[in-house]
This record gives structure tokens, sequence and C-alpha cells, in this order.
């Protein structure tokens, strides 16, 4: 099918944008990449009034380093961090996890902002981005506000953000030297969206650990618990079988094809696999 | 409501000014408003390929992007590479190796087969199947479409 009728706006300055949708009174909706947006508008799932094209705004791509952050602007597509060499030395986690997103001509257009913003439980940005501990900048046209990973997703395709606020930035933390990554996603093909995706962060010693998961419930979900057991262990198969029992209260959902309890146990499996990367 | 937008870009080498609705997407403006029906139109959602086509040196889904959205853009479709010679090694291989059938996808495969070879990409039958993974073939099986695109790239083709 087609797109029903909208009004198309292509401000070329973050405020015009932030003025666009104040005036909206939520009938307006951002474009990025549209890899998300035209599919639903093209199903009619989605008939915003008025589509806030975010192309065209030369400062909201980009990316920054700084110290001990990686500042990443909300229309960089996932084409130009592949390209990055600073920003994969900086987030290494991140050349992990790109190939496994959609297709080439999907991460062409396709913009980690907007992967954000829809909050896609099955999408791999929101859980880099939870793995990582990183942070949501969101500014509408009256204030800017920075919010943590572990506050920022609330369900299936919900978030924190206002209708007249954009995420304007996604900031990731930088790598320590030590610091080890895994990542494993169980998919019927390359490129699909995960039945379940499991990503660990660990520091050298195994002091500090990061585990979340993608696909397995309405949101990403942190597993605190197997975070408490694989931390200050030696990361051997004991400490690894106690981190897979922890996931008993990890809060799956089933969708179509799939039970909770079958979630649980694929997120055990992408758990032991991406943990295996880890040592490896 | 703005629901029409004034348009100029380049398609295929050609300089194009249009008035377009602005829900026409690009494939479509190209498909019914120029005529250039090589590339096709499938699922409308992102997930066949076989609208796939190239905007400003990147190849995309023609169905997810808005005619308007290319204004000031350089599109290259399946004729645009035909024409300028860069997709003739690999429409050789494809008629010799049988890697179409119908034809529906084809355009696609060209499309993002071109991006692999061009960016350099090895002849590793599983870097090809993940690269193409986007686009589907209802015919051939995909193998045959995987030795085409290994020919090129070893070099057993003349063009
Ligand atoms: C065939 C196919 C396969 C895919 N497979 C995967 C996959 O395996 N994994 C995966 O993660 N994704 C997948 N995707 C989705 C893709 O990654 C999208 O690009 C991404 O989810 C959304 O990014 P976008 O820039 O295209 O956003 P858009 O589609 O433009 O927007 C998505 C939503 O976010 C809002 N939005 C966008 N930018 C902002 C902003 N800066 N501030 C506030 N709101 C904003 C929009 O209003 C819209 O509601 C797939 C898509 C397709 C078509
Ligand atoms: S028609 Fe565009 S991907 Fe299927
Ligand atoms: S040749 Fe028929 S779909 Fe590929």
């Amino acid at each position: 099918m087609k797109a029903p009728d909208f009004d198309y706006q292509s401000p070329e300055t973050l405020e015009a944008a932030l003025a666009l949708l104040a005036d909206a009174d939520g009938m307006a909706e951002p474009l990025a990449g549209g890899q998300s947006l035209m599919p639903m508008m093209n199903f009619r799932l989605a008939a915003p009034e008025t589509l806030v094209d975010l192309n065209g705004i030369p400062g909201l791509s980009g990316v920054a380093i700084e110290d001990s952050w990686v500042a990443i602007g909300a229309t960089t597509r996932y084409c130009d961090l592949e390209d990055d060499k600073e920003v994969i030395e900086a987030v290494p986690l991140i050349a992990k996890v790109l190939p496994h997103i959609a297709h080439a001509a999907i991460r062409n257009r396709g913009t980690i902002g907007g992967s954000i913003a829809l909050a896609d439980p099955a999408a791999e940005m929101p859980a880099v981005l939870l793995a990582l501990g990183g942070e949501v900048v969101l500014q509408s046209a009256s204030a800017r506000r920075t919010v943590k990973a572990d506050d920022f997703f609330l369900g299936i395709y919900e978030t924190v953000r206002e209708p007249e606020e954009l995420v304007v930035a996604v900031r990731l933390p930088k790598a320590k030297p030590h610091d080890r990554f895994g990542f494993h996603e169980i998919v019927r093909r390359h490129g699909d969206y995960a039945m379940a995706g499991c990503i660990v962060a660990a520091d050298a010693t195994l002091a500090g650990v990061r585990v979340a998961f993608f696909g397995v419930g309405d949101r990403p979900l942190r597993a605190e618990r197997a975070e408490d057991a694989l931390a200050g262990s030696d990361g051997g198969p004991a400490a690894l079988h106690a981190a897979v029992a922890a996931l008993s209260d990890l809060e799956c959902d089933g969708d179509v094809s799939t039970s909770a309890d079958t979630k649980r146990h694929l997120a055990g499996v992408a758990l032991k696999r991406a943990f295996s990367e880890l040592t490896a | 409501m703005k629901q029409t937008a004034q348009i100029s870009l380049t398609v295929n080498g050609e300089t194009v000014e249009a008035d377009v609705p602005v829900r026409r997407n690009l494939v479509d403006f190209l498909r019914q408003d120029l005529g250039l029906t090589g590339s096709h139109v499938g699922c409308e959602h992102g997930v066949c390929g076989a609208c796939t086509l190239e905007v400003d040196g990147r190849m995309v889904r023609g169905c997810l992007m808005l005619a308007v959205q290319a204004n000031g853009a350089n599109v290259t479709t399946v004729e645009g590479l035909a024409d300028s010679g860069r997709s003739a090694a690999l429409r050789q291989s494809f008629m010799a190796r049988n890697a179409l059938q119908c034809g529906f996808c084809t355009p696609g495969m060209l499309a993002s087969a071109i991006e692999y070879i061009e960016a350099g990409g090895a002849s590793d039958r599983n870097a090809i199947r993940e690269h193409l993974s986007g686009n589907y073939c209802r015919c051939t099986g995909y193998q045959a479409i995987v030795d085409a695109v290994c020919d090129v790239i070893d070099g057993r083709v003349s063009a």
C-alpha cells in the first residue's frame, strides 16, 4: 500500500524543527531514515498529519569524541558509523553489532536516533545503549534534558520522550583499554530482527559486568541478577550456569511464534554465546 | 497543507524538474512519472529489495524514500547502471550463470551486488550472501546469483 496524505516540512535548523513539533500538538512525527516510519505509513499503521523531515538539518548528524564519551548526532546513519574508524575504536561494540542490523541498503538510510526513538524491543541499538550505560539527549523548543539508558525505555515502542521532543544525540561511554564485549543474536535469517539477543559488557577482571537482552520482552532488558552472578567471578562454567539460572525472573514475553518460556531459554543460549566471545 | 513539492534532481545523469505529491515514494516517481520501469516494486515496506537503487552513491530502498527527499540528489537506476557500463560484467555473468528466471528481483540484485563489488568485496560466498540478504528471489534459489557475483570478482567474465 501507499502512505496516506500528509503535510511535509523540511526544516533547515533544529530550532525550526522543534517549533514545528511544539505547534503540532502531537500530530506531527519526525522523519529520520524512514526505514521504520515509511513501512508503518505504507501499512497505514501510522498516519501522521505532518512529517517533519530531519534530514536537512546539518548539525543533527555527526560524531563528537569527548574525553570519556562519544556523542553521536541523532541522524547519523548506521553506514556512517560503520565507516568511522574513530567511533569503532572508541566504542568497539558498535562494530560487532552493526552488521546484524537489517541489510546494507537499510543501514544506508537508517539512523541511530531513529532506532532509539522507535524503541523496537527486538532492535539492537537500544540494547547497546542499555548494555553500555549510555544516555539519550532530548530537546524540545523550551528545554533540554539527558536521560540515562536505564530510565529511557518504557515498553513496546514507548519511551520517556514527549511528542514535542527530539532525540538530538545518543551518548555512549568510551571503552577503557581492557574492556571486553560479547554479542550474540538468534535470528532466522541474517539481518532479521532477533528472536533473542544478548550483549555482555565487562571490564578486564570481570569486576563490573552489564548484561542486556533484546527481542525477549517489551523493551530492552537488563539482567541484574545475571550480572551479579558474573561480577567478581572467575567467568568459569559454574558462574555462567548461575547467570543463566538467574534469568528466571527476566521479564520475557511471548510473541506470535514463540512462547515466553522459549524466549527465556533462547535468552540463556544467547547469554552463553555472547559470554564466550568475551573470553575468546 | 503542503501536499505537493517542486523538486530538482539528477536521474541517470540528466537533470529532472518535477512537481510531485509529497506522499509519492521515489521508486513510484521514477516508474510512473519518468517511465523508468527498471526498478521494481514488490512489498513497499523495505523487505524484498526489488526497488533498490542508488542515491548519492549509496544503494537504498526506493520504496522507503519519498521523491521529495531526493530533491538535489543524484539518483541512478538500473537503467543508468547499464548505460554507464557499471553493470556490464554482472549482467553478462547473470546470463551465463542463469542467475535470473522471471527477472523480478534482478534490478535490485544487480544494484546490491554492484555496491558489494565496487566496495572491493571478496569472493567469499558467505559474505556475498550476507550482503544480498535483503534481496528476495523467489525463483533461483540464490546459488546461481552468488556464482555470478563470484565470477565477476574473480575476473572470470569479460564484458
Ligand atoms: C527490512 C527491514 C529490516 C530491518 N531489520 C532491523 C533489524 O534487524 N534491527 C533493527 O534494529 N532495525 C531493523 N530495521 C529498522 C531500521 O533499523 C530502522 O532504520 C530504525 O529502526 C529506525 O531508524 P530510522 O532512522 O529509519 O527512523 P524512522 O523510520 O525515520 O523513524 C522511526 C520512529 O522514530 C521517530 N524518530 C526518528 N528520529 C527521531 C528523533 N531524532 N527524535 C525523535 N523521534 C525520532 C520517528 O518519528 C518514528 O516514529 C529494519 C528495517 C527494515 C525495513
Ligand atoms: S518494494 Fe521496496 S523493498 Fe520491496
Ligand atoms: S528471478 Fe524471479 S524472483 Fe529472482
